[in-house]
């Protein structure tokens, strides 16, 4: 049986893992739900890496139709080629071209397929994917044709809840929430991207981050791919670890917006005195 | 298998469909709990539960069920230890084997509480102690027919501890009303049309074949505008005094609205209990964003849907009475009702949302004010319900 162990670059909690394998079992769309920034996307390229399997992925935009997924009959094409009487006019199946769901069933070996961000689509783009993810085929009725999966591609779903998926669709999948990583996971996902870090920084660094985090204050609070960004800045400048509880060097890498920042700023400076500086906030 | 739990399920609102548990059969029967509580625990509850909000209830639920298994979490860590690495098994004898299965749970609840307390060492490939590789009914990788499994895969985190830490608590759906209930609220307040602007670029076939016709064959493609949501919204915040105890949840409706990309246009402006001559473009309601109410009328078209936000709780003369205004320094010529008359007239949609509970109206200290605000506008509680409901109303066709 097919298992996932995760890998060297991403760390995968117990219930993650569990789930999964559970999915890649019961050949069932794994629905990752969570935070922005817990790696929800990266968990299928970690899948992929570790088994060895091609990724597909399907960026779902607001924009997108269930159809695009499936085929794209590109009739403008055709209209403009039979003007001209190019040839193979005749044979519609040139102007069909495979979406990424299409082209995961095709393909002779079983792929990864990513369908990221499933929640950005219209509401009703779910429902009009629940027979084909069930199926794993679908129809084309130009060309008479049925594509139907030869092997079952191994589905991952990510969803920012923006929206509510439907229940028909929810049935269908195995749920999994990211929770947002604690202290020690944090420390983990760290070490898989770092190494070994000093461990006075380390400490600065998180002390810093989940205080930050704690502050209802926040719009946007940071996230993991934010405080690895933050990691990596305060590395390349050189920051000493003592610096980091006394201003907040590079501060735009974990807060990205103007209030956010002053309400940092106005948080950790009460009763502290300190005014804003130039490399970030001070306090 | 479990029937009792799938109703526990369903008594307790976790609406568990037949499909749902039909496949946690499948996957029992493929092994996918790897034969310990904590594997059950996450394949239920990843087969079961589509929502992180109702995390807390299945775990409470799960406790509820499984709880007289609890007492197996009492053994001690040594047994782990003697536990792992599973000794080879020794060749399969049936007889050996078979004359055992026949222990009752009682019975064999009853056995490893005996050997938890006189086992001090490992033993492997027997029948008697807990152990791995032999017959024992106590203990793993062994041939026992019935028992207890202790230790193996899982067996050190046990699912009644991870239920019981219960930490997805904050999830809870009846506990909150976050943002994102907030933002699904305002994603439903769509009206899709042919916009009037933009780029044609959605390829029309029928007119296309239309007018290739008409060309005589001649190629004419016809493209049109693809449809976009034509709904534009006009919000006022009540921003005084008592509203300061409802701060946060219209925080959080504010930044539901603002983040939601999905409008053609938003207004967001600000106003003291009731709105007059001007309104503030700042929640602080300073004069320097003040613009005058009338100019913001006149720029906006009728099909604004308009939202206003407030306790609607003042005294009537804030209402009734010209210069009734609560700023001191503002002195209003027009009286605060004539005010909102004029917005309701002026726009084909409005809706008031009140922090205040719906039972509390009637009795609160704004009763009166609540009343006839409420007699100009239609009101709602603004609560996930009555948003939904609330903005429901501004799109439903009249």
């Amino acid at each position: 049986m097919t298992e996932f162990k995760g890998t060297s670059q991403y760390v995968v909690s117990e219930s993650l893992l569990r789930s999964v394998n559970i999915a890649i079992a019961l050949s069932k769309p794994l629905l990752i739900k969570g935070e922005p920034g817990t790696g929800k996307t990266m968990l299928a390229e970690a899948i992929s890496e570790a088994l060895g399997k091609k990724l597909l992925i399907w960026n779902v935009k607001s924009s997108t139709k269930a159809q695009d997924g499936l085929y794209v009959y590109d009739t403008v094409q055709r209209l403009y080629d039979s003007q001209f009487g190019g040839e193979g006019v005749s044979d519609v199946g040139r102007y069909i071209k495979l979406g990424k769901l299409g082209e995961a069933f095709r393909s002779e070996e079983q792929v990864i397929l990513l369908i990221d961000e499933i929640d950005k689509a219209d509401l009703e783009f779910p429902n009009d994917l629940l027979w084909e993810l069930d199926k794993m085929e679908f129809y084309i009725p130009e060309t008479g044709e049925t594509i139907k999966a030869e092997q079952r591609p191994i589905v991952i779903i990510t969803s920012n809840a923006e929206k509510e998926l439907p229940d028909a669709f929810l049935r269908r999948c195995i749920f999994h929430y990211i929770a947002f990583p604690d202290r020690e996971m944090m420390q983990q996902i760290i070490a898989a991207h770092f190494g070994a870090l000093d461990e006075i920084l380390l400490e600065e660094t998180l002390r810093a981050f989940y205080l930050l985090r704690e502050m209802p204050a926040l719009v946007k609070k940071p996230s993991t791919s934010e405080l690895l960004d933050w990691i990596q800045a305060l590395r390349i400048g050189g920051i000493q670890p003592e610096r980091i509880e006394k201003e907040l060097p590079f501060a735009g890498v974990l807060l990205k917006k103007t209030e956010d920042m002053e309400a940092a700023e106005y948080h950790f400076s009460r009763g502290k005195g300190v005014k804003s500086g130039k490399n970030g906030v001070r306090w | 298998m479990f029937i009792d739990f799938f109703y526990l399920l369903r008594a307790h609102e976790l609406e568990v469909s037949v499909n749902e548990w039909m496949t946690l059969m499948e996957a029992l029967s493929k092994g996918l709990h790897q034969n310990s509580l904590l594997g059950f625990y996450y394949l239920t509850r990843g087969i079961l539960i589509k929502t992180e909000a109702d995390f807390d209830k299945f775990d409470g639920v799960f406790l509820e069920y499984f709880e007289n298994v609890k007492n197996l979490d009492a053994i001690p860590a040594e047994f782990y230890e003697w536990l792992h690495d599973p000794k080879e098994m020794k060749p399969y004898d049936p007889n050996e084997v078979d004359a055992r299965t026949t222990y009752d749970l009682d019975r064999l609840r009853e056995m490893l509480k005996e050997r938890l307390e006189e086992q001090h060492a490992r033993h492997d490939g027997g029948q008697y102690w807990v152990g791995t590789g032999g017959t024992s009914v106590l203990g793993h990788s062994g041939y026992a027919g019935t028992g207890i499994l202790v230790g193996g895969e899982g067996g050190r985190r046990h699912a009644l501890q991870v239920a019981a830490e219960r930490e997805f608590r904050d999830f809870r759906e009846d506990n909150t009303l976050d943002l994102r209930s907030f933002q699904m609220a305002f994603r439903r307040l769509r009206q899709y049309t042919q916009q009037e602007d933009g780029p044609r670029d959605q390829l029309n076939l029928e007119e296309t074949i239309k007018e290739t016709g008409k060309n005589a064959g001649f190629l004419s493609l016809q493209f049109e505008r693809p449809r976009e949501n034509a709904v534009k919204v006009l919000l006022l915040f009540d921003s005084g005094g008592s509203m300061r105890p409802y701060s946060r949840i219209c925080s959080q409706l504010f930044q539901a609205v603002d983040q939601a990309n999905h409008f053609k246009d938003l207004k967001i402006y600000y106003f003291h209990n009731c709105v007059y001559e001007e309104l503030y473009k700042e929640p602080s309601l300073v004069q320097d964003s003040a613009v005058s109410t009338l100019s913001v009328l006149n720029q906006l078209g009728r099909e604004y849907k308009v939202i206003f936000v407030g306790d609607a709780s003042m005294a009537l003369s804030e209402l009734y009475r010209v210069g009734g205004a609560i700023s001191y320094q503002h002195y209003n010529e027009e009286t605060g009702l004539t005010w909102l008359q004029r917005i309701h007239a002026r726009f084909d949609r409005t809706i008031w949302f009140n922090p205040i509970p719906r039972e509390y109206w009637p009795y609160d200290y704004g009763a009166d004010s609540i009343r006839i605000i409420g007699q100009t506008f239609p009101m709602e509680h603004l609560s996930a319900e009555g948003l939904a409901r609330g903005l429901k109303s501004l799109i439903a066709a009249r």
